[in-house]
């Protein structure tokens, strides 16, 4: 195996392109080295992306929103306050993977590009409406996050693509947002379920919002029916029942030791109420 | 395979190794520079025996490859106790027979050592939480914890 350590984004691509075999990028490690010492796979390139100049930064964007560097870490994001003041259910998202060893090293990007549907950040980067710059070899494009994993394990990005920045949008007044998971436990675990809502409020009416599932389907999913379930309520019980009736039916879930298929479409529905209430909540405080 | 050249710092001091560009950070110290104080529980980062801390941030070194240390600071278990003194961590853990095999140990003091540096003064949650990713299957926890808090209050003492 090469490891190589571009210092641009170019660099990594081109490098990406050329590069025969199995190639994997490295941002914080907590998937790529596990899967290597378990010989799920064994890359002959090893692109570490860290010693390019901006992976590490968070920064404000002139538009309100935030550009996150593909590089860095979930304690770096729980430090950055203004980050967690505009969007708390994205950063408790991430913050609830893994150990605090993990969220050391483990990063958004690779969070996403693992694919896995139980992802915990995922589904809050759908809700929040996060976009990805993908960088290839004919330049770059911009894309959803619901967009890019497209089953276990899979991505949509082509060989010598790469995700080179996070695009979180403007908060703007009257937002809030908020992930919730079920685990039969209270930390170190893998969602059974995941829930991601963020919605917008003009006085006590909801005026826009997201709702998105992790680990009830093949990929996080963006479930447009149960943010139509809140659009124009003031989320009283009726838009609560509705939002849970529509995200139970946007479950196509497995059975699995962590959770029926019964449960987990049951469970979908009891989050999205409780995120929801959450995330409204705080927007009506962000007013 | 040709090997990598890396120049890094460990518990403060300049270390310059070779390794394959597969080993782990927690290879290179053990195999190659005599630090065996970081343990090899799980190698797939979920029991914590081998925290280190890497500029400062707490991870588990066999997530981190011996390349990825070229330029950065290291600090161990070895680099706690200055000189032959005690840190008072490790006091504590012996006054409240916090261990008992000891596999667990090193990775626990590093970790409780970083959780300190950040709050000197965290609630007995607070501790339980952060060292959630520290595995130990003999104490149960508890003597571990009280030994934090001890170590911790000691230390809030003298600063």
């Amino acid at each position: 195996m090469r490891y190589l350590s571009p210092a641009s984004f170019d660099d990594a691509v081109a490098l990406a392109a050329e590069a025969p075999g199995v190639t994997r990028f490295l941002a914080g490690g907590t998937d790529v080295l596990v899967q290597m010492r378990a010989d799920i796979i064994t890359p002959d390139t090893l692109i570490d992306i860290k010693k390019i100049p901006g992976t590490h930064d968070i920064a404000r964007t002139p538009d309100g929103g935030w550009t996150i560097g593909v590089a860095v870490t979930g304690a770096e994001m729980r430090e950055q306050d203004d980050l967690g003041a505009d969007w708390p259910g994205l950063v408790e998202a991430m913050d609830l993977i893994g150990s605090t060893q993990v969220q050391g090293r483990a990063t958004l990007t690779g969070n996403l590009c693992n694919a896995s549907p139980a992802a915990d950040s995922v589904p809050a980067m759908i809700a929040a409406g996060v976009t990805l710059t993908v960088t290839g070899p004919d330049g770059n494009r911009t894309v959803a996050a619901e967009d890019i994993p497209t089953g276990p394990g899979q991505t949509s990005l082509a060989k010598g693509e790469l995700i080179s920045a996070v695009h979180v949008p403007p908060r703007g007044a009257g937002g809030g947002d908020a992930y919730l998971r079920f685990i039969p436990r209270t930390e170190m675990d893998i969602a059974v379920v995941g829930c991601g809502v963020n919605l917008s409020v003009e006085g006590d009416t909801i005026t826009a919002a997201r709702v998105a599932l992790g680990a009830v389907a093949p990929t996080a999913r963006l479930v447009p029916e149960a943010a139509a379930a809140l659009v124009g309520t003031t989320l009283g019980d009726a838009a609560l029942d509705a939002l849970a009736t529509a995200a139970s039916a946007a479950c196509a879930p497995i059975d699995d030791k962590r959770g029926t298929v019964r449960f987990r479409t049951h469970i979908a529905g009891v989050l999205a109420k409780r995120a929801a209430k959450i995330a409204y909540d705080r927007a009506r405080k962000a007013q | 395979m040709s090997k990598i050249h890396v120049s890094t710092t460990i518990n403060g001091d300049a270390a310059e190794f070779l390794c394959d560009p597969r080993e782990t950070l927690l290879d290179v110290l053990r195999d190659r520079l005599g630090l065996t104080g970081a343990k090899e529980g799980c190698g797939t980062g979920d029991c914590g025996a081998c925290s280190v801390t890497l500029d400062g941030r707490l991870v588990c070194s066999c997530l981190v490859l011996g390349a990825e240390a070229e330029g950065r600071e290291i600090a161990t278990v070895e680099g706690i106790a200055p000189g032959e003194t005690l840190h008072p961590l490790q006091r504590k853990f012996i006054e409240h027979a916090a261990l008992q095999c000891g596999i667990c140990t090193p990775g626990i003091l590093v970790a409780a050592k970083a959780l300190l540096e950040k709050n000197p003064d965290p609630t007995e949650t607070e501790v339980r939480y952060w060292l959630a990713g520290n595995l130990c299957r003999c104490t149960g926890y508890d003597k571990i914890i009280r030994a934090v808090m001890d170590a911790a209050a000691e230390m809030r003492e003298v600063a």
